[in-house]
């Protein structure tokens, strides 16, 4: 088999998890703000963690690509702790808050500069904006054979064969390589990584930056997303009762609950 | 003229619940922006479906059927969208936020040279400039972003069961069939095979017992079907739901997935067991009218949505809360 050359697209983002009382909404800059860790966006978790099982199997190198406006480097470092061989980083002012096409013309100028490759994975959608599209409009841009919401990924003869979930159940679903693949979080988690390992990647790893005049994109051929307004969404928090006691006692009071619920 | 445009999708030989709602939303736009409304039926054969659509609108039914046409493969889709679009050159393009929609809504809007906001919840007109805005809930539903939408054909996709659905009764619709150029060569990518599954339909459920990662394994999940069977005896329909985290570990499929990619509803009561309850799922169950929590974290944020809450280790209590609930039925 021969090996493989995979592009993941990483979006570094303020952890989605991060508790409500952390996640405030600044209406007048149109912001939100959220005082909790960054994280590389889950789904984009699982396209690592699809990249690194394919590499396990056939052998190549992963190269992993972010773009933002200030990017740190010690949270996208998790991905070569994890198994990937290359980061690039695509950090520029004119970054921020870029549209999904402005976006998706970043990372295919990055792309072609990087020149040859069999796979582009991609997350289904970043967990800050929600949009779902750079992945697939960045396709549409390298004229690529496109398949999203892989749950699984095989590698046939210069085919790449994907279970991608549609409303009945599966596809099972082939395209030449190289391919896009978006995916979703049916691949699974991304690996445990060891502290010592991700101390070691804290050191060292193969990391470059590219400017923007490095890709060729200049200035006009991005734009940021329009806003026209953003605000808190309507209050979705109860008053909770607690239900204290033994276990037992605990179960007896919820059984009742149940039972007035009926 | 302003021309709306709602993508039809068509489910057992029918207009799709999805589709009428995109007409209800649609209907108000084209009242707002003195436009018309007007729908696109794709696929090898529309039949009488045209007919019924036209029931719902007064601009026009547009049709393109082609052999090619024949279930769904994004790339002929897509191309047959593209040169319907470059015919209707519609001023706003409605798309449903279904697995098709999300396929296509990106790829045609890259094609088209025109920027999509996906998943919205509200559609309006800017007084203004007469441009379509659409609201999105942005940050797994942290907040509420109104975006415009640039280009010749404003685009979007919508949520289901959010808008109300359009009332039939009009008379007087336009049908036009488009012709389409298409041939295999177009199609990259092949369907080897469709396997059907047996998917939970959480939204026909009274009650869902969902787990999260707190369950720490999936046999956590088979404690969850004794209650869910214990609770079957009285409520009919109890189904079991979980986290994303518990799909990403493994524990179980996709279908049971509670939240913004996974299903959003509003049973009669929702059980959440080990689920800490991120943004991105509280937006799938949040307005189930009763919500009862069991997690060991007493600050985590699904206490802060739940009616109920017991802050104990799920192994003690749900055995003996199926115990209790055997005894009563």
């Amino acid at each position: 088999m021969t090996e493989l050359n995979i592009i993941v697209c990483a979006k570094q983002i303020p952890d989605p998890e991060a508790p409500l009382s952390d996640v405030s909404v600044d209406a007048e800059n149109m912001e939100v703000i959220v005082d909790a860790p960054l994280v590389i966006s889950p789904f984009d978790e699982n396209a690592l963690e699809a990249a690194i099982q394919l590499k396990e199997e056939a052998g190549g190198k992963i190269t992993v690509l972010s773009m933002g406006k200030k990017l740190s480097d010690s949270v996208l470092r998790k991905a070569l702790a994890a198994g990937a061989d290359e980061l690039i980083l695509l950090e520029d002012n004119a970054f921020e808050k870029l549209d999904s096409h402005s976006t998706a013309t970043v990372l295919a100028s990055a792309i072609k500069k990087i020149g040859a490759y069999d796979l582009v994975l991609t997350g289904r959608q970043a967990g800050d904006w929600d949009a779902g599209q750079v992945g697939l409009i960045l396709g549409e841009m390298l004229g690529l054979p496109c398949i999203s919401l892989a749950r699984e990924i095989q590698i046939e003869e210069g085919n790449v064969i994907v279970k991608k979930t549609v409303p009945v159940g599966y596809e099972r679903a082939k395209a030449k390589l190289p391919a896009l693949i978006t995916v979703s979080n049916e691949v699974g988690e991304l690996r445990y990584i060891s502290r010592t390992r991700m101390l070691k990647m804290m050191r060292g790893g193969d990391i470059a930056s590219w400017s923007t005049q490095e890709i060729g994109v200049s200035d006009n051929a991005i734009a940021k997303m329009e806003i026209a307004s953003l605000s808190t969404p309507p209050d979705m928090t109860r008053e909770c009762k607690f239900i204290e006691g033994t276990p037992e006692q605990q179960a007896e009071e919820l059984a009742a609950v149940f039972t007035a619920l009926h | 003229m302003t021309e709306v445009l709602v993508l039809g999708e068509v489910k057992d030989a029918s207009l799709d619940s999805r589709t009428l709602e995109m007409l209800g939303a649609g209907k108000k736009l084209a009242e707002a922006s003195g436009g018309k409304l007007s729908i696109l039926l794709m696929g090898d054969r529309v039949g009488n479906i045209a007919e019924k659509a036209a029931s719902f609108l007064q601009g026009t039914v547009y049709k393109i059927e082609h052999p090619l046409l024949n279930g769904f493969n994004a790339d002929l889709w897509l191309a047959a969208l593209e040169q319907a679009c470059a015919k209707i050159t519609p001023r706003i393009l409605i798309m449903s936020h279904s697995f098709m929609g999300m396929e296509l809504g990106p790829r045609l809007a890259c094609r088209l040279n025109s920027r999509l906001t996906t998943d919205c919840i509200d559609l309006s007109i800017d007084p203004e400039n007469g441009l379509l805005l659409g609201t999105k809930p942005v940050s797994g539903g942290n907040a509420i972003s109104v975006f415009k939408c640039a280009g010749q054909t404003q685009m979007v996709t919508v949520r289901g069961n959010v808008f109300p659905p359009a009332e039939s009764g009009n008379t007087g619709a336009a049908m036009v069939a488009i012709d389409v150029t298409l041939d295999d060569a177009i199609s990259r990518v092949e369907s080897l095979e469709i396997v059907e599954e047996e998917t939970v339909a959480l939204d026909k459920a009274n009650i869902v017992i969902a787990g999260g990662a707190g369950l720490g394994g999936e046999e956590g999940f088979e404690m969850l079907e004794g209650l869910a069977a214990a609770l079957r005896k009285s409520f009919g329909s109890v189904m079991i739901g979980c986290s994303r985290m518990a799909v990403d570990k493994g524990w179980i499929s996709s279908d049971h997935q509670v939240g913004l990619t996974g299903t959003i509803i509003a049973p009669d009561i929702y059980v959440a067991v080990g689920i800490s309850g991120a943004i991105h799922h509280l937006v799938g169950m949040v307005h189930s009218k009763k919500i009862i929590a069991i997690n060991t974290d007493p600050s985590c944020n699904i206490f802060k949505v739940a009616d109920y809450g017991i802050v104990e280790n799920y192994e003690e209590v749900v055995p003996a809360l199926i115990e209790k609930l055997e005894v009563l039925s």
